[in-house]
C-alpha cells in the first residue's frame, strides 16, 4: 500500500489547511496530542517539585542534626536560627508532597497524559469528542496548580494537615497556621482540579464510546483503552463526592456551619458548633480517596499491558480476565473506603464488613499480576526501557499489594494504622507502581509523541537505579512501621520506643536521595531527546495498535482515511504469520496462512466494516 | 549500619562509572542510524542477566535486612489481645511471604529465561481457563482464611468491655493528654460539657453531677492496674488525635464531639517489663497518631502498669479536682454543696 501518496492527496482535499497561530497551536491547543504533552510536561515539573519536598523532610528524619542554614535564603523563616526545619514547615512539606504527588503527578500527569494521547490514536479517532472541553480540562488543571503553588509562598504557609485534610484541624484557623489562607487556597485549587478531572473524564468516556473507528468493537480495544475508560468512570463518580466534602468544609470554615464540627474548645474558647461530625468528612474523603488510588493505578496497569505484550511478542494472557478484573476492582473500590477508618471509632460491625470487602479486592488484583507473568512466559523478551519499567511495575504492585492484605485486616490495622507500615504499603503499590507505569508509557510512546527516539541505554540505567533505589527506600520502611513508628512525626526523639531505629531512618534518607538523583538521568534523556534524539520510525516496537499506523501525525491523526480495524490488538507471534506481529488494520482475508478456523468467519464481516465511515469527525462534522 | 551506608555509596560509585562508560556509547549513539526497529543486542542480554542477579541479591538483602531489624522491634505485647494480633500479624506475614517470593521470583526468572533470542518465536498463548480458575480460587481461599481469623479477633477486641473494667477517661488536646479517674469514693466519672472547659477545668467536668466531686485528673501519667480490664473512654477537645499505646497494641482516635473507647487487659507491669528487658529506665508510652498540628510528634504521656495494691495506693494519693481548685464549689448546686464540701477543705475532709 502506498499509504503516503494517498495520504498527502487526501489531506489537502478533505479540510483546507490553515496555519494556526503559535498560541492556538502550542498553548491553547485543542489537539489531544498537544494537550497530552502539556499534561506530561506539567506533571514532570510537579514531580520534580514534589519529590524535592520529600527529600527535604527525609533529611529532617534521617539527619536530624544536619545544619540547613544554607537553605535560609530560599526558605527564610521556615528554617530556624539553628538551621533546623520548623515543625510546622515539616507538616507543610508532608502535606504538599502528598497532595502534589497524588493529584498533580499521578492523576493529572499519568492519566491526563496517556488518556489524552492514546484514546483518539488507539481507537482511530481524529481527536477527542470535544477538543474545547479537553483544552479547558488542561487549563483548569494549570490554574489549580498555580494556586497550589502560590499557597506555598504565604506567610502562614500552605495547608499542613496531611493530604487528607481532616477537619477540625483543617477547619479551624486557630488549630494551625496552615489552616488559614493556605487551606483556603488548597480547597480552591482542588475544587478547580476536580472540575478539570470531570471535563477530562466526560470527554474520555464519550470519545471511547462514540468515536471508535470502523471495526473497533469493544472486544478489540487495547487494554490501555479499557483502563482509561474505567478510570474515567471511577473519577466521574467519585470526584464529585470530594468536591462536596470540600464545599462543606469551605462552609464550615467561612460561613459558620457545623457539618464537621462539634463540641470544640480551642484557643481558650468554646466554639458554638454542635452536631457535626469530623468522621463524616472522612467518609466523604475516602469515598473518593479509595477509588482515587485506583484512578492512579489503573492507567498504569493499562499501559503495562500494552508494553508487556508488545515486548514479550505475545498476546496478553487472559484478555477477557484482564477486563473483568479491572471491572471488578473498579466496582469493589467503591465499597472498601472505610478500611482507612478502622480505628476512628466507627461501629466495629461496619469494620468487619469493610475488612471482608477489602480482602476480596485482592483477588482480582492477584489475577492481573498472574496474567502479566504468564504473558512473559515463553515469550521473546525485548528489554526496552518501557518493558523494564513494566516488569518493575508488576513487581512493585505485587509487593505493595501484599501488605495491603495485612492492613485490610482490621485486627492488625489497630497497631499498624498511621505508622510507617502504611506509608511503605502505599508508596510501593501506588506511588512507585504508578510512577513506573508513567515512565513505561513515556519511554514507549515518546517516539510517537515527539517523533524521536529516547536513548535506550540511559533508559535502562535509569530503570535499574530507580528500581533498586525504591526497594531500598521502602523495604526498610516496613521495618520501621512494624517497630511502631507513627507517620507525620517531625522527629523521633521524644519517645523511647522510637529512638532505637535512627540508623534505619538515615539509611532510608540516603536511599531516597540516591533515587532522586537517578531521576536526573531521565530528565536529561527526555529533554535532550526531544531535540537531539534519533528520528523515530513509524513503528519502532513493531506493535499492532493503531497509533503506530500513522507517521508523526498532525492534527487529525491520520492523513486521508482513518484506518479500519479487523482484529484484536494482540496478534503477536501468531502461528504461521510471516512477521511476529499483525497490526489491527490487516484484514483476515490477507493472512490466510495464520488464520484460525474461527478467524475465517470474520472475513465475511470485512466488507461491512469497510463500508462504514460515520465516525470520521472531519468528514461529517457531526 | 555504617557498613550498609558504605556499601550503598560503593554501589552508587560503581553505577556512576558504568553510566560514564555507557555515555561514551551514548554519544556514538547520537549519530543518526535509521536502522530501527533494531535487533536487540548485547544490552538485552545484560538486562536479562541483571534480573537473575536481582533474584539472588534481592533475597539475600531482604533476609539479611529483616534479621538485622528484628532487634529493634517492639518487645512482645504486654496485653492479652496484643499477643493475639501479633500472632495473627506474623502468621499473615509468613503466609504472604510465600506469594511475595514466588511472584517476584517467577517474574524475574521469566524475564531472564525468555530473553530475546534471534530466530526464536514466542508462543501464541492467549488464555487457559483452567489455570485462571486456579489462580482466582487460591487467593480467594487464602483471603477467606485471613478474613475469618481477623474477623474473630476484631470482634473480640471490639466487643463490649467487661462489667468490672476499670473506667478511665483520656482526653486529647493540642498538645497533650489529660487522664481523668472516677475517684476514690464512687470510682465513677462525672458528666462533662465542653462549654465548661477553662484553664483549670481542662476537660470540662460538670460539677452539677455529684459523681464528679471526687474525680481527679492527671496531665502526665496514666496509671492502670495489671491483669484487670481497663476501659479507656477517649475524647478530644480541639482537633482529632489518636491514642496509641505501642506496647499494648492499642490505638483509637480521639474525636471532638464523638466519644470513642477501647478496652484491653495489660498483663505485664512496668516493673516486670524492666526486669524482662533488663532496662531499669523502661517506660510504657502513649503517643498520638493522628496529625494534630505542630506539636503532634511530642504528645507524650507515660503509662504506668502496676499491681492492684500500688494502683489503689496511687489512686488514694491523688487529689480530687475540687480539692485542688476549691473555687469550683461555686458551680455545685445548693442542694449538693454539703456533699461536695467534704472534698474541698482540709478540715472538712479530715472531719469526715
Ligand atoms: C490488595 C489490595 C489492597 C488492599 C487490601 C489495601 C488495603 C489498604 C488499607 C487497609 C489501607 C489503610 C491502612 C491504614 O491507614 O491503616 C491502605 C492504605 C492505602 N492504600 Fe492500599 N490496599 C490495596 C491496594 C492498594 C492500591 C492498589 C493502592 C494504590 C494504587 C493503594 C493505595 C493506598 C493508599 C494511598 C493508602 C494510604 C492513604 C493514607 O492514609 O494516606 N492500596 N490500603
Ligand atoms: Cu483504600
Ligand atoms: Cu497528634
Amino acid at each position: 500500500m502506498s499509504v503516503v501518496e494517498v495520504v498527502e492527496h487526501g489531506h489537502t482535499e478533505e479540510h483546507e489547511h490553515h496555519e494556526l497561530s503559535f498560541w492556538r497551536k502550542y498553548i491553547f491547543s485543542e489537539d489531544h496530542k498537544t494537550i497530552a504533552k502539556q499534561f506530561l510536561i506539567t506533571g514532570i515539573l510537579w514531580a520534580v517539585l514534589g519529590i524535592t519536598l520529600s527529600v527535604l523532610f527525609r533529611i529532617q528524619l534521617g539527619f536530624p542534626e544536619a545544619d540547613l542554614s544554607w537553605l535560609r535564603p530560599v526558605l527564610g523563616g521556615w528554617i530556624t536560627d539553628t538551621g533546623k526545619i520548623q515543625p510546622e514547615f515539616f507538616l507543610a512539606l508532608v502535606t504538599m508532597h502528598g497532595t502534589i504527588m497524588v493529584f498533580f503527578v499521578l492523576t493529572a500527569g499519568l492519566s491526563g497524559t496517556f488518556s489524552n494521547f492514546l484514546i483518539p490514536l488507539q481507537i482511530g479517532a481524529r481527536d477527542m469528542a470535544s477538543g474545547f472541553m479537553n483544552m479547558l480540562s488542561y487549563w483548569f488543571f494549570f490554574v489549580a496548580g498555580l494556586i497550589m503553588f502560590v499557597s506555598m509562598f504565604l506567610q502562614t504557609g500552605p495547608a499542613a494537615g496531611g493530604w487528607v485534610i481532616y477537619p477540625p484541624l483543617s477547619a479551624l484557623q486557630q488549630a494551625s497556621p496552615g489552616s488559614g489562607l493556605g487551606m483556603t487556597l488548597w480547597l480552591v485549587s482542588i475544587a478547580l482540579f476536580i472540575v478539570s478531572q470531570l471535563l477530562g473524564g466526560v470527554n474520555y468516556i464519550t470519545t471511547i464510546i462514540n468515536l471508535r473507528t470502523r471495526g473497533m468493537t469493544f472486544s478489540r480495544l487495547p487494554l490501555s483503552i479499557w483502563s482509561f475508560l474505567i478510570t474515567a468512570i471511577l473519577g466521574l463518580i467519585s470526584f464529585p463526592v470530594l468536591l462536596s466534602a470540600a464545599l462543606l468544609l469551605i462552609f464550615d470554615r467561612s460561613f459558620g456551619t457545623s457539618f464537621f464540627l462539634s463540641e470544640i474548645y480551642i484557643g481558650g474558647e468554646a466554639l458554638s458548633n454542635v452536631g457535626g461530625s469530623p468522621i463524616l468528612f472522612q467518609h466523604l474523603f475516602w469515598f473518593l480517596g479509595h477509588p482515587e488510588v485506583y484512578i492512579v493505578i489503573l492507567p498504569a496497569l493499562g499501559i503495562t499491558s500494552e508494553v508487556i505484550a508488545t515486548n514479550s511478542r505475545k498476546p496478553i494472557f487472559g484478555y477477557r480476565a484482564m477486563i473483568a478484573s479491572m471491572l471488578g476492582i473498579a466496582f469493589l473500590s467503591f465499597i472498601v473506603w472505610a478500611h482507612h477508618m478502622f480505628v476512628t471509632g466507627m461501629n466495629p460491625f461496619l469494620g468487619s464488613i469493610f475488612m471482608f470487602l477489602t480482602l476480596i479486592i485482592a483477588v482480582p488484583s492477584a489475577v492481573k499480576a498472574f496474567n502479566y507473568i504468564s504473558t512473559m512466559w515463553r515469550g521473546n523478551l525485548h528489554f526496552t526501557p518501557a518493558m523494564l519499567f513494566s516488569i518493575g511495575m508488576v513487581s512493585l504492585f505485587v509487593s505493595g499489594g501484599l501488605t495491603g492484605i495485612i492492613l485490610g485486616n482490621s485486627a492488625l490495622d489497630i497497631q499498624l494504622h498511621d505508622t510507617y507500615f502504611v506509608v511503605a504499603h502505599f508508596h510501593l503499590v501506588m506511588g512507585a507502581a504508578a510512577a513506573f507505569g508513567l515512565f513505561s508509557g513515556v519511554y514507549h510512546w515518546f517516539p510517537k509523541m515527539y517523533g524521536k527516539m529516547m536513548n535506550q541505554t540511559l533508559g535502562q540505567i535509569h530503570f535499574w537505579l530507580t528500581f533498586v533505589g525504591l526497594y531500598l527506600i521502602f523495604v526498610p520502611m516496613h521495618y520501621v512501621g512494624i517497630a511502631g513508628f507513627p507517620r507525620r512525626y517531625y522527629q523521633f526523639t521524644s519517645y523511647d520506643f522510637t529512638s532505637v531505629f535512627s540508623d534505619m531512618n538515615t539509611f532510608i534518607t540516603v536511599a531516597a536521595i540516591f533515587t532522586f538523583a537517578a531521576q536526573f538521568i531521565f530528565l536529561f534523556n527526555f529533554f535532550t531527546s526531544i531535540f537531539k534524539g534519533r528520528k523515530a520510525p513509524m513503528n519502532p516496537w513493531r506493535s499492532t495498535t493503531l497509533e503506530w499506523t500513522t507517521d508523526n501525525p498532525g492534527h487529525g491523526n491520520w492523513v486521508g482515511e482513518i484506518p479500519a480495524v479487523y482484529r484484536w490488538p494482540y496478534d503477536y507471534s501468531k502461528p504461521g504469520a510471516k512477521e511476529d506481529f499483525i497490526p489491527q488494520t490487516v484484514p483476515h482475508s490477507v493472512t490466510p496462512e495464520s488464520n484460525f478456523p474461527s478467524d475465517n468467519a470474520l472475513i465475511a464481516e470485512e466488507k461491512q466494516i469497510e463500508s462504514q465511515n460515520y465516525n470520521d469527525q472531519f468528514k461529517t462534522g457531526h | 549500619m555504617e557498613l550498609l551506608l558504605v556499601l550503598l555509596v560503593l554501589v552508587a560509585v560503581v553505577l556512576a562509572l558504568v553510566v560514564l562508560g555507557k555515555l561514551t556509547g551514548v554519544v556514538k549513539g547520537l549519530n543518526p542510524s535509521n536502522s530501527y526497529p533494531e535487533e536487540p543486542g548485547r544490552a538485552n542480554q545484560v538486562n536479562a542477566w541483571m534480573f537473575l542477579v536481582l533474584i539472588v541479591v534481592g533475597f539475600v538483602a531482604i533476609t539479611w535486612s529483616y534479621l538485622h531489624s528484628t532487634k529493634f522491634y517492639l518487645p512482645e505485647a504486654s496485653s492479652i489481645h496484643g499477643r493475639r494480633t501479633d500472632d495473627l500479624f506474623w502468621f499473615s506475614m509468613g503466609l504472604l511471604t510465600i506469594p511475595f517470593m514466588l511472584v517476584n521470583t517467577a517474574l524475574f526468572f521469566f524475564a531472564w529465561k525468555y530473553r530475546y533470542q534471534k530466530g526464536k518465536r514466542a508462543s501464541f498463548y492467549p488464555e487457559n481457563h483452567r489455570l485462571e480458575l486456579v489462580w482466582t480460587t487460591v487467593p480467594a481461599v487464602v483471603m477467606a482464611i485471613l478474613v475469618l481469623t481477623g474477623w474473630k479477633a476484631w470482634s473480640d477486641i471490639t466487643s463490649e468491655a467487661p462489667e468490672d473494667a476499670e473506667v478511665i477517661e483520656i482526653t486529647g488536646k493540642q498538645f497533650g493528654w489529660i487522664a481523668r479517674y472516677g475517684g476514690i469514693d464512687d470510682n465513677k466519672l462525672g458528666n462533662y460539657d465542653y462549654r465548661l472547659i477553662d484553664a483549670q477545668n481542662e476537660v470540662g467536668i460538670d460539677f452539677t453531677d455529684e459523681t464528679s466531686f471526687d474525680d481527679f485528673t492527671n496531665p502526665s501519667e496514666l496509671h492502670i492496674p495489671v491483669n484487670r480490664p481497663v476501659l479507656l473512654k477517649i475524647r478530644a477537645r480541639d482537633v482529632l488525635h489518636s491514642v496509641f499505646i505501642p506496647h499494648m497494641r492499642v490505638k483509637m482516635d480521639a474525636v471532638p464531639g464523638m466519644p470513642t473507647k477501647f478496652w484491653f487487659v495489660a498483663d505485664k507491669t512496668t516493673e516486670q517489663m524492666r526486669a524482662e528487658l533488663g532496662n531499669p529506665d523502661f517506660k510504657y508510652e502513649i503517643a498520638c497518631t493522628e496529625v494534630c498540628g505542630q506539636g503532634h510528634f511530642g504528645m507524650k504521656m507515660v503509662l504506668v502498669v502496676e499491681d492492684e495494691e500500688s494502683y489503689q495506693k496511687w489512686i488514694a494519693s491523688q487529689q480530687p479536682f475540687l480539692k485542688t481548685y476549691p473555687e469550683y464549689l461555686d458551680r455545685v448546686p445548693a442542694n449538693l454543696k454539703a456533699k461536695a464540701a467534704k472534698y474541698v477543705g482540709e478540715q472538712t475532709a479530715s472531719a469526715e
